[in-house]
């Protein structure tokens, strides 16, 4: 085993090239800047490509054409630079190319632009959260592989703590199994006779006129319908007995995920669940719990986005309430002071006995 | 091949080189209107990767406008882009496939309009790619509007008293742009008016082409057609119409060989 004790932006470089990426291209911006800086010094030694883009709008150009060659190939950048990138995920998405994202985003306020696509047209992205810097390693390389089995584009939703926070990880590949040949990838070989490739988003055919966009994005959708089936993922604890139920997502859910275990220990019958792919959203955990739970609150440090999956999920069958909010110090990258165990272990406090009718513990808490 | 001497009639008929479907070149119909000098300008790069014995090579990353619709016969591997992004998209292609040929069609609104940025990023990058511009001065796919090509007093749907320098700006030569720039091994630009014309754009395209090979660095050629639709003229006025209020404008020839300014 090769454990090395690595920022979070080293761990996920380390663990694309594990995973066959071979061309990154990128703009610098905090917090993703490390993600590139580390790509810039190691792509070259693993036989890869990394570009200095010159601006979003290029990096995720770039990364288009490397990916149409059938290379495994990733960008990245925070929310913002991802608004600028959003026209070329629309169009990668619907031509079918295995992208990976990396999106150290500043908080948790780009749910919405992760999860609902963000560009034209109708289409998804996979989005994989991970908790924490081990998670992450083991997330970058699934993204490759789901990229290349969905033939869709992956993103990693992380942020400034996955991105700076150092742990002991275990860098070695996962073998995920078998993938398809990519014998849509340009290679010139079929040129001439008739049947050369054309990647594009709209239905457009070798030999015929005009496009063909309502059969091809037909497919297209039966195949988002397909993976909203097979690909959900979360975590939970506690649900069997769970009175309330308190959901998060990130690292936040790092923060939320200990204060309820510290609840539980004391005797407060309150669970957690995480999504751990933000699309497709884990619905049945919700609607599981929904069952049981006199309440479920949400604890994200944005305005109010995930809440609505979650009252999507269980469409009336609990109370869904927010508990998090906008919180941010001067840098405006997220960590605010309601990323703090004390004051979520208040809020959970109040959710509980609001929720549940159970006696407030004792002040000296 | 050789040159067709065009100072002397031909000794063996027209028709038969006519007759010749380039092997990268599928039959069929498009949708691409009477005079149009784009099917003109693609066929003639079909025939020169063909003769530069790279048809089973080549790639291409094609941008947005009037030629689009003629992708479905160009029997060429290819990746559709966005409006302007063809060269990031070759940037990519030839950095994950050095051994392949990689070329870009962009018309001027793609890459003089919205993709001035990727060219001239991909040229002083050096990328071994190939781009090449259709460059009629107008939108012709949305009807004739102005582009950054669009010459002064030219009419179009947006400037229909002309194109006026102090309303509209000045138009973009792409020539003047890439030329100076260091990683850019071969600029030309040459026009479809004639059998002449053609010829010598033929040859532009067979040296920058040869250029990429060469590992030389970044290869352009602009190439002037006819768009009667998008200039409201008739059919057979768009050469005349070319030669006489574009091309003195956006001047013919090789500007930069093997990195040496001409």
């Amino acid at each position: 085993m090769t454990r090395k004790f690595v920022e979070g932006s080293e761990a996920i470089v380390e663990a694309a090239i594990l995973a066959g990426c071979r061309f990154f291209a990128g703009y610098p911006m905090t917090p993703f800047t490390e993600v590139l800086d580390n790509m810039a010094a190691k792509m070259p030694e693993a036989g890869g490509v990394c570009i200095n883009a010159e601006s979003e709008l290029e990096a995720i150009g770039m990364t288009w054409g490397a990916l149409a060659t059938g290379a495994r190939a990733a960008t990245g950048s925070v929310g913002q630079g991802l608004s600028l990138m959003q026209e070329s995920f629309s169009e990668i998405t619907r031509a079918e190319l295995p992208l990976v994202v990396f999106n150290m985003a500043r908080g948790q306020s780009d749910y919405y632009q992760s999860t609902r696509g963000g560009g034209h047209g109708d289409y998804f992205h996979i989005v994989l959260c991970p908790i924490d810097v081990h998670e992450a390693v083991e997330h970058v390389q699934l993204a490759f592989h789901l990229a290349d089995l969905w033939r869709n584009p992956v993103q990693i939703y992380g942020d400034y703590l996955l991105a700076h926070t150092a742990e002991a990880v275990e860098l070695e590949r996962i073998a995920y199994g078998d993938l398809p040949p990519k014998d849509w990838a340009l290679s010139g070989d079929l040129n001439g006779t008739g049947r050369s490739r054309n990647i594009n988003s709209i239905g457009m055919f070798k030999g015929a006129k005009g496009i063909q966009p309502e059969q091809f994005w037909k497919r297209l959708q039966a195949k988002f319908e397909d993976i909203k089936i097979k690909e959900p993922r979360h975590e939970a604890e506690f649900l069997e007995d769970a009175d309330y139920v308190v959901t998060a997502f990130g690292t936040t859910a790092k923060f939320v995920r200990h204060v309820v275990r510290e609840m539980r220990a004391e005797g407060r019958r309150i669970g957690y669940i995480r999504p751990v792919t933000l699309w497709p959203f884990p619905s049945q955990a919700y609607i599981d719990c929904a069952k049981s739970a006199r309440g479920i609150g949400v604890f994200e440090l944005n305005g109010g986005q995930m809440i609505d999956d979650v009252r999507l999920s269980v469409l009336g069958a609990a109370p869904v309430e927010a508990l998090g909010g906008i919180s941010s110090d001067e840098s405006g990258f997220g960590i605010g002071p309601l990323l703090n165990t004390e004051t979520i272990r208040t809020i959970l406090e109040e959710a509980y006995v609001r929720a549940t009718g159970a006696k407030a513990m004792g002040a000296g808490r | 091949m050789t040159l067709i001497d065009t100072d002397r009639p031909p000794q063996v008929p027209a028709k038969e080189w006519r007759a010749r479907k380039p092997a990268l070149l599928i039959d069929g119909d498009h949708d691409l209107c009477p005079g149009c000098g784009e099917p003109i300008a693609l066929r003639s790069l079909l025939e020169v990767i063909e003769e530069i014995g790279w048809a089973d090579r080549a790639l291409a990353a094609v941008g947005i406008g009037c030629y689009t619709a003629l992708t479905g016969l160009l029997d060429v591997d290819m990746v559709q882009a966005l409006h302007g992004r063809a060269p990031s998209l070759a940037t990519g292609i030839k950095r994950m496939r050095p051994d392949r040929l990689v070329f870009t069609l962009q018309g001027d609104g793609d890459m003089v309009n919205e993709g001035l940025q990727e060219v001239l990023h991909s040229a002083a990058r050096g990328e071994a790619i190939t781009c090449v511009l259709l460059n009629n001065g107008v939108f012709g796919e949305t009807g004739g509007h102005m582009t950054a090509t669009t010459v002064l007093g030219q009419r179009t749907k947006n400037t229909l008293s002309g194109r006026d320098a102090k309303y509209h700006g000045h138009p973009i030569s792409m020539t003047d742009l890439l030329t100076p720039l260091g990683g850019v091994s071969y600029v030309a630009r040459g026009t479809v008016t004639t059998a002449r014309d053609v010829e010598k754009t033929r040859r532009y395209l067979r040296r920058a082409l040869e250029a990429q090979i060469a590992g030389a660095g970044f290869s352009f050629v602009e190439i002037l057609t006819m768009c009667p639709t998008g200039w409201f003229i008739p059919v057979t006025e768009g050469p005349g119409y070319l030669n006489e209020t574009i091309a003195p404008v956006f001047h013919t020839g090789e500007f930069k060989v093997e990195g040496m300014v001409q």
